[in-house]
């Protein structure tokens, strides 16, 4: 115990410190250990690796594979692919990069014992769609745990990573990071010559659609609190694309994933009285959105606009015919094991209301609103690109180096880059992992930490405990104090702004500038009361600058709404006061940055260049 | 609520506790058994329940929208996983499916592959490669001209 704190302070000086475990975070151990024969490559992670991240529960398909060997598709498809699917919007360099390395990161998934679906006839992968294959991912994440357990020099776990360190010297370059143990509330300080945040995107920054104990059940973990943004925007990192938030069409309230259905299983959806919608909707969704209306295959916002008009024409439910594509027993099987395997819950869900999906159909939904980064969606960092094919605007030497030196991205964190999944994630940390290598070689000198900014961030970590145990006589029992807010209320509130006023589930997923203005100013109001949250405990004080991180996340996605006036991706989020999409003036990247220094936010934008 | 834990199986063990990646599976002190102390924050991703080496911990699906009476069950092997689910009709359902075609343990180390050249780390190949792409050589672009869109 050190001044009544519930632990001491530990310190840890390493050559590259990633933090984040999951699926990019495991691939940047592994790559690190590979050119780094020698380096002092340290994880630091929230939870446990075996079963953290977004793939904690499993996969049942990879969603990012181009299958090179056979011919089947080139980096270059993927590109025009990603392109359509974004609405022209996304950083090709990036995408084209992870694509022409993905492959090699799967096949090496499949030597170490990942089974991946292969037909008998051809020895090919079984494909789910054009870029998908289909695997018995039960066990991923332990399996890509196993490799970063022996590749990485230390695994530090139950590690919250709250705040990166500059260099006393230079604001603008990174000098290592501190977190809370949240099992025995140690201090921890790392000292690193280069940083590679590897950490989650977010979930909970949207009210969801269930409200109770059922709120646990969002598409992306209740573990993605957005620690990917939140760390960089306060250390003055330009982000990218963050107004680009993600709805999925999913299993109603399961949240089971659709893509085997539509894909594999060719199941179909209609509305309530058995039609199919999307055709004889699309005369409209030309007029909103131009050529994009027929882009093939149809990108996935526009997918999402055109279930939600026929949901708002009063035509719901929308179903899916499981019941008239599993005609054997193989795909009924299947059909399974897709929930098994990656959204146990929706197996749950069925189980508990008696849903036999050979017999009757299913109900789909739209999901409340996430923030992140290698989906459908690419919110993040703005980094540089690889070397030999990034446009001159977007390379500063390091390939995922973000705009302060020596921090690199991967994963959520990597902004413009979407598509990756898993596959692509992992690619991806292997990427910025070398990228992070050749800069230690090129800057062997370790950074300097402020001791003084690590005794006031030390005090800052600590306080909701202190502010517990200060405050919390002066009411008798319960939650309810006129100066404390717990975690879990703050969370509440802020869920409620941005879905009221940033264009969530009971907006309709529709804002304007007036009501993004409205939300910025009730945002401003929480992060002053967050000045006087309090934690009872180690679980509560993680809980709290989770609600941290999340309120840096939710502020940047209303700052980059309200800059782009325009409804670029109709189905993710609409401005009601710019409802069409703009290529002339629009088709561009809105970037941001955050002053630490002064506070202040410059929103400003980026020229798009096109790979070819 | 998620997950539940029987006061007659758990044992205390804390495997749990360590698996849990919301960090809600904790030891009630008094009673010295895991609990589940923040259901709102359970994904029913079932790391608890497939770790629990007493089979003390299950799933009852969130009060929002899953009606009582259902139990989906998961059995984890070193190479398999078999999930044996009750319909609210009573009916069962059984599947088994592999987890992983390798033994536990035997992934190789980066580090025990010869240590690559100065000039490899600077080119665009990442570790493998072009061997494990399969194909020839890394695929490349020509750089676009600056300015353009």
């Amino acid at each position: 115990m050190e001044d009544g704190r519930p632990g001491q302070t530990r310190r840890v000086d390493c050559d590259l410190l990633i933090v984040g475990g999951g699926f990019a975070g495991c691939g940047a151990a592994y790559e690190a250990r590979y050119w780094g024969r020698d380096l002092k490559v340290v994880v630091a992670e929230k939870a446990a690796i075996e079963r953290s991240g977004a793939v904690a529960q499993g996969l049942s398909a990879i969603n990012c594979y181009m299958g090179m060997r056979w011919d089947e598709n080139k980096p270059e498809d993927f590109v025009r692919y990603v392109r359509n699917d974004l609405m022209g919007l996304s950083r090709e360099d990036l995408v084209y990069d992870v694509a022409r390395h993905v492959d090699s990161t799967v096949h090496m998934f499949e030597e170490w014992g990942l089974p991946i679906f292969t037909d008998p006839q051809t020895g090919r992968y079984v494909r789910e769609g054009r870029w998908q294959v289909m695997i018995h991912g039960e066990s991923y994440k332990p399996l890509i745990a196993e490799a970063t357990r022996k590749a990485a020099s230390e695994v530090h776990e139950r590690i919250m990573v709250t705040h990166l360190l500059p260099d006393a010297r230079n604001p603008k370059r990174v000098a290592g990071a501190v977190g809370i143990n949240v099992r025995d509330g140690s201090f921890w300080v790392f000292r690193a010559k280069a940083v590679i945040v590897a950490a989650a995107g977010a979930s909970h920054i949207y009210r969801p659609r269930s409200a109770g104990e059922g709120a646990g059940r969002t598409w992306y973990p209740p573990w993605a609190t957005g620690s990917a943004y939140a760390l960089l925007i306060q250390m003055g990192a330009e982000m990218t694309q963050m107004e680009n938030r993600l709805v999925v069409t999913r299993f109603k309230d399961g949240y089971g994933p659709v893509g085997a259905w539509f894909l594999l299983l060719k199941a179909v959806a209609t509305n309530a009285a058995g039609e199919h919608f999307e055709s004889t909707r699309l005369p409209e969704l030309r007029e909103r959105v131009g050529k994009y209306a027929d882009a093939k295959p149809m990108p996935t916002c526009l997918r999402n606009h055109l279930m939600l008009q026929e949901i708002n024409a009063g035509n719901g439910p929308i179903l899916l015919h499981t019941e008239r594509v599993l005609d054997t027993p193989e795909k009924v099987s299947i059909g399974w094991e897709d929930f098994l395997n990656m959204t146990i819950g929706q197996a749950v869900t069925w189980a508990s209301q008696g849903i036999e999906p050979t017999e009757t159909p299913s109900e789909l939904i739209l999901s409340e609103p996430y923030v992140m980064g290698s989906h459908a969606v690419c919110a993040g960092a703005w980094t540089s690109g690889p070397a030999d094919v990034a446009p001159g605007a977007y390379q500063w030497k390091y390939n995922r180096m973000t705009t302060v030196e020596g921090l690199f991205g991967a994963g959520d964190t990597v902004g413009g880059s979407a598509h990756k999944f898993s596959s692509g994630s992992y690619t991806e940390g292997r990427l910025a992992a070398k990228a992070a290598v050749a800069y230690i070689q090129d800057h062997p000198e370790q950074p300097l930490v402020s001791e003084g900014a690590v005794e006031d961030l030390r005090q800052r970590l600590f306080s909701p405990l202190d502010r517990y145990q200060s405050r919390r006589g002066g009411v008798t029992a319960g939650t309810v104090s006129p100066d404390l807010l717990y975690p879990d209320q703050g969370l509440y509130r802020l869920e409620k702004i941005m879905d009221e006023y940033g264009g969530g589930v009971s907006a309709n997923y529709i804002t304007n500038a007036h009501l993004l203005e409205r939300g910025l100013h009730h945002l401003a109001m929480l992060r002053t009361d967050l000045g006087e949250v309090a934690a009872k405990d180690l679980h509560q004080l993680q809980r709290s600058w989770e609600l941290q991180h999340r309120l840096w996340t939710a502020e940047a996605v209303l700052r980059h709404t309200l800059f782009r006036q325009e409804t670029r991706w109709p189905g993710y989020y609409y401005r009601s006061d710019f409802p069409k999409v703009d290529d002339e003036k629009w088709h561009c990247f809105v970037n941001s940055v955050y002053e630490p220094a002064s506070g202040e936010w410059k929103v400003f934008s980026r020229p798009y260049q096109a790979l070819f | 609520m998620p997950t539940y834990v029987l006061t007659s199986k758990c044992k205390g063990c804390m495997e749990c506790v360590r698996i849990c990646p919301s960090d809600i599976m904790h030891i009630d002190p008094e009673q010295g058994r895991a609990y589940n102390i923040e259901p709102p924050m359970c994904w029913e991703c079932f790391a608890c329940v497939k770790a629990c080496p007493e089979a003390a911990i299950e799933v009852r699906g969130y009060a929002d929208f899953a009606p009582l009476h259902h139990r989906v069950v998961p059995t984890r092997t070193a190479d398999h996983i078999e999930w044996n689910i009750v319909m609210r009709s009573g009916a069962t359902k059984q599947f088994v499916f592999p987890i992983r075609t390798t033994p536990w343990g035997s992934i190789r180390p980066p580090q025990e592959s010869p240590p690559p050249s100065p000039e490899a780390l600077r080119s665009e190949l990442l570790s493998f490669e072009p061997d494990y792409l399969a194909v020839e050589s890394l695929p490349t672009l020509p750089r676009p001209p600056a300015g353009g869109a």
